[in-house]
């Protein structure tokens, strides 16, 4: 890890509607940054499909957890690692969702995971040694 | 999250206020139930106050627009999209299900 300028903690309870606090706590740290308000937007759709993703396949469901954020606000970027104590769910195993293909067919599962993908420099998933998954992402400014 | 429905003669327009995620989208697919368990099925959403819109947002609109457009009674076009909600709709290939328009009188005309 790098020398980081300045470390964000805060643990939000597992549910939908703490989303919004979610995205505010990291929509703040990116501005501090400096980002343009495109990559402000970019990392706050990332980090809310990531924990919409914990909620629904980690937990199975709200009010199972806490999901725990840490931001490094650093020179170059912002470093943020999502953590939930859920069982097991490594997102980049979902199928890539299927593109150009009649709407009848399409389907949204992975699309989460794919956006964060494109939207973000790096994002890397782990399992946790303590149980729960991290996935931590990375995007320069 | 704010969902105001206006039905005009050709069509009805939906217009959405916040920010559309797991919490809030379940506010959107009701308003959106609602115009096509009328039997109607042309549809606008005025984006112009949406600032946010995650993938469970998305797919309230894919699943409006397969209902719309399935034995092509109607379907649903949008209007007003913010830029950065525009770029995530490219990414995963959804705005090639649906049309776009700049403002919303070219959308509602387009009825």
């Amino acid at each position: 890890m790098e020398r980081s300028e300045l470390i964000k903690k805060r643990a939000f309870p597992g549910r939908y509607e703490s989303l919004a606090a979610i995205r505010d706590f990291v929509v703040q740290a990116a501005r501090e940054v400096g980002f343009s308000e495109e990559d402000v937007y970019r990392v706050e759709l990332s980090v809310d499909e990531a924990c919409a993703n914990i909620i629904e396949h980690a937990y199975g469901g709200e009010d199972k957890g806490d999901i725990q954020c840490w931001i490094a606000i650093e020179a170059e970027g912002i470093r943020i690692r999502l953590q939930d104590f859920g069982r097991p769910f490594d997102p980049s195993k979902v199928s890539q969702p299927r593109l150009k293909v009649p709407i009848e067919k399409v389907k949204t599962r992975g699309v989460g995971f794919f956006l964060m993908n494109k939207l973000m420099d790096e994002v890397r998933y782990s399992s946790s040694l303590r149980g729960g998954n991290v996935m931590e992402m990375y995007k320069r400014r | 999250m704010d969902v105001i429905v206006t039905q005009y003669k050709r069509c009805d327009v939906v217009k959405a206020a916040g920010r559309v995620d797991s919490y809030t989208s379940p506010d959107l697919e009701k308003a959106f139930g609602e115009i096509i368990g009328a039997g109607r099925y042309k549809i606008v959403f005025d984006m112009q106050n949406v600032d946010f819109i995650s993938s469970k947002g998305l797919w309230v609109l894919i699943d409006a627009q397969k209902k719309c457009r399935r034995y092509k009674r109607g379907e649903v076009v949008l209007a007003n999209i913010h830029p950065e909600i525009r770029e995530s709709l490219n990414l995963v290939g959804l705005s090639n299900y649906f049309k776009i328009y700049d403002d919303l009188t070219a959308a509602v005309g387009s009825f």
